[in-house]
């Protein structure tokens, strides 16, 4: 919160409430630690899932089915993830989505 | 103009809450959820732009946008504030009164009035002075183990899936049924551990009759000991006295001593009672910490109804505070340094204020707690022992009364106590004492208006203290999230 910071433990709670009913979606994980930009390593990019280990080397939060799989994994590695066909039925499921990082919440919702 | 078009037209207004300076860092306290937060630039600028004249959003943000804010931070502040509950626009939406939550309230602590007697006769006791509510005619002088183990099985029982109950030993004077008392730590330790829930005791004596005995057995069985002392010698000899006359203080001292020495497996605190002609906060807390030696000492003015002499009027009432804020600077020091101070009033409303507690009720009678008196009648509070008023049933007779009990907790929600329903402070107050509305209206469900500025004062003190607390070394408040 930019407009004032919580100082007793009620406080925190109205916190977490107003971050709740107002703030943004983050990407990925951490949403107690706001702001900090969560870095994956492996053979993708950051907002192209298909992470071997997180950050810290852990295994913990890499990619799962429909949340976390998009085109990369299917295209790039042929990774079966599930994301809709991109070459026969819904081949402009992502033309919304210039840049990964700044339009993903322009992709498409493609009903099978 | 559609509605929400009204709506996004409407000005601002401020909500309900306390703001206060400390450590020149402005706070707000919030109300009624009792949220403390400390304001930001922008956040201040809102509030001072809300409050000087009625603004909608936009005017709001292009005011704020010529005193040099930026139009996003403005927005994002303003969302924030609104959410928080500090600020709102439109129609003020009004809770309907709270309604007693449906479902059990499972007991806690029963208070124990072992004995109805006192060796003591203290001019402002509230069991035997002018305003005294009790009738014990025809009650039995001591508690016998008939009644003390229903009133342990009733506790066992009422309490439900708590894990954890207490039992506190109350009179009259507490130790003058030593005997039964500790059978009934006996019974209650064995109940408790066959129901597979924890046990704690705790009792006010005016330690008259301790002995090495006693003082072992209170150690052994972790026993939290209140003494009622007032303070030196010509203090508490004043109010503290036996039926002959004499004073107290001789007597209990050594008595205290022996006890702060030998007994270090629970609390043991000084309960001062302030009355009008004893007063002196500095003096009387800096006797019973340097001298006799406790290590907590709390006050409480004695309850009493205007026209007694002891009865502490709105000047006097005025000086105490005064005395009450220069141990809680003091205590703001210790905390800065990191260490504990012994003023307990001071460390319970911080306690209360950094949880951010926003009270229903002013105190746990009738919710987690209930009074037992020596022949077994149950009540709101060891106050209610054994007077028709705010009875609850009797232990031989059906138990806890749990119609009289819900009827009270209805008929006592803060929000039936219309009195209240402006004030900044009810989140930690709710009303205050029924006992003290009891004897000053005749009405356990009155507010205790005489109180307000008194308690407002307290509170707005605690909450700079709080604040300084919280800037200056904020690890210290950590202890107060330990249960």
């Amino acid at each position: 919160m930019n407009s004032m910071r919580p100082m007793n433990r009620k406080a925190r709670k109205v916190q977490d409430t107003v971050i709740a009913r107002t703030g943004d979606v983050h990407a990925l994980q951490n949403p107690k630690e706001q702001g900090k930009v969560y870095h994956p390593m492996g053979c993708t990019l950051n907002f192209t899932p298909g992470w071997e280990v997180d950050i810290s080397g852990g295994t913990a939060g890499l990619c799962q089915p429909v949340e976390r799989d998009l085109f990369d994994c299917y295209l790039g590695c042929g990774w079966p993830a599930q994301v809709p066909d991109h070459l026969n039925n819904a081949p402009n499921w992502t033309d919304k989505c210039a840049s990964a990082a700044n339009d993903w919440r322009n992709v498409d919702i493609v009903f099978p | 103009m559609t509605a929400s078009a009204t709506l996004t037209a409407s000005p601002y207004r401020l909500r309900e809450y306390h703001s206060f300076e400390s450590g020149g860092t402005q706070f707000l306290y919030l109300v009624p959820s009792g949220a403390i937060f400390a304001l930001n630039a922008i956040g201040q600028a809102i509030i001072d732009c809300v409050g000087e004249q009625d603004r909608t959003r936009e005017e709001l943000v292009s005011t704020l946008a010529g005193r040099g804010y930026e139009e996003a931070e403005i927005e994002e502040a303003m969302t924030e504030l609104e959410h928080s509950d500090v600020i709102f626009s439109g129609d003020q939406t009004f809770q309907e009164a709270p309604t007693l939550p449906t479902g059990s309230f499972p007991l806690q602590r029963v208070v124990l009035h072992v004995t109805n007697q006192c060796n003591l006769a203290c001019g402002y006791c509230y069991e035997y002075s002018g305003d005294k509510i009790s009738e014990t005619q025809g009650k039995p002088k001591y508690m016998d183990a008939a009644v003390s183990e229903a009133a342990i099985d009733m506790l066992i029982k009422e309490s439900a899936e708590r894990p954890s109950i207490h039992v506190t030993f109350f009179g009259g004077e507490t130790l003058l049924n030593f005997h039964g008392l500790r059978d009934t730590v006996a019974y209650a330790k064995t109940k408790s551990a066959e129901a597979g829930k924890s046990v704690e005791f705790s009792l006010t004596t005016n330690a008259t009759l301790l002995n090495e005995e006693i003082v072992e057995f209170l150690a052994e069985h972790r026993v939290g000991v209140t003494v009622s002392i007032d303070g030196d010698r010509e203090l508490n000899d004043k109010m503290r006295i036996f039926h002959d006359g004499r004073g107290s203080y001789e007597i209990i001292v050594p008595k205290i001593k022996m006890l702060l020495n030998r007994h270090r497996t629970n609390s043991i605190g000084a309960r001062v009672t302030l009355s009008a002609g004893v007063s002196h906060v500095r003096r009387i807390y800096e006797h019973l910490t340097q001298e006799v030696g406790f290590r907590a000492v709390g006050f409480s003015p004695a309850t009493a109804s205007p026209e007694r002499l002891y009865h502490i009027g709105v000047q006097k009432m005025s000086s105490i505070l005064g005395g009450f804020e220069d141990l809680a600077w003091e205590y703001r020091d210790w905390a800065v340094a990191g260490k504990q101070h012994g003023f307990t009033n001071a460390n319970d409303t911080l306690k209360e204020l950094h949880s951010g507690i926003s009270k229903a009720y002013p105190c746990g009678a009738g919710l987690g707690l209930l009074g037992v008196g020596t022949a077994g009648d149950i009540s709101l509070c060891h106050r209610f022992v054994d007077s028709p008023v705010g009875k609850m049933g009797h232990l031989h007779e059906g138990g806890v009364d749990h119609a009289a009990r819900n009827n009270f907790l209805e008929t006592h929600h803060l929000g039936a106590r219309y009195d209240c329903h402006t004030c900044w402070a009810r989140p930690v107050c709710a009303g205050g004492c029924y006992h003290e509305a009891f004897v000053h209206y005749g009405e356990t469900s009155a507010a205790n208006l005489h109180y307000c500025d008194w308690i407002r004062g307290w509170n707005d003190l605690c909450l700079r203290i709080y604040g300084e607390i919280s800037l200056q070394n904020p690890s210290f408040l950590d202890r107060f999230s330990e249960n």
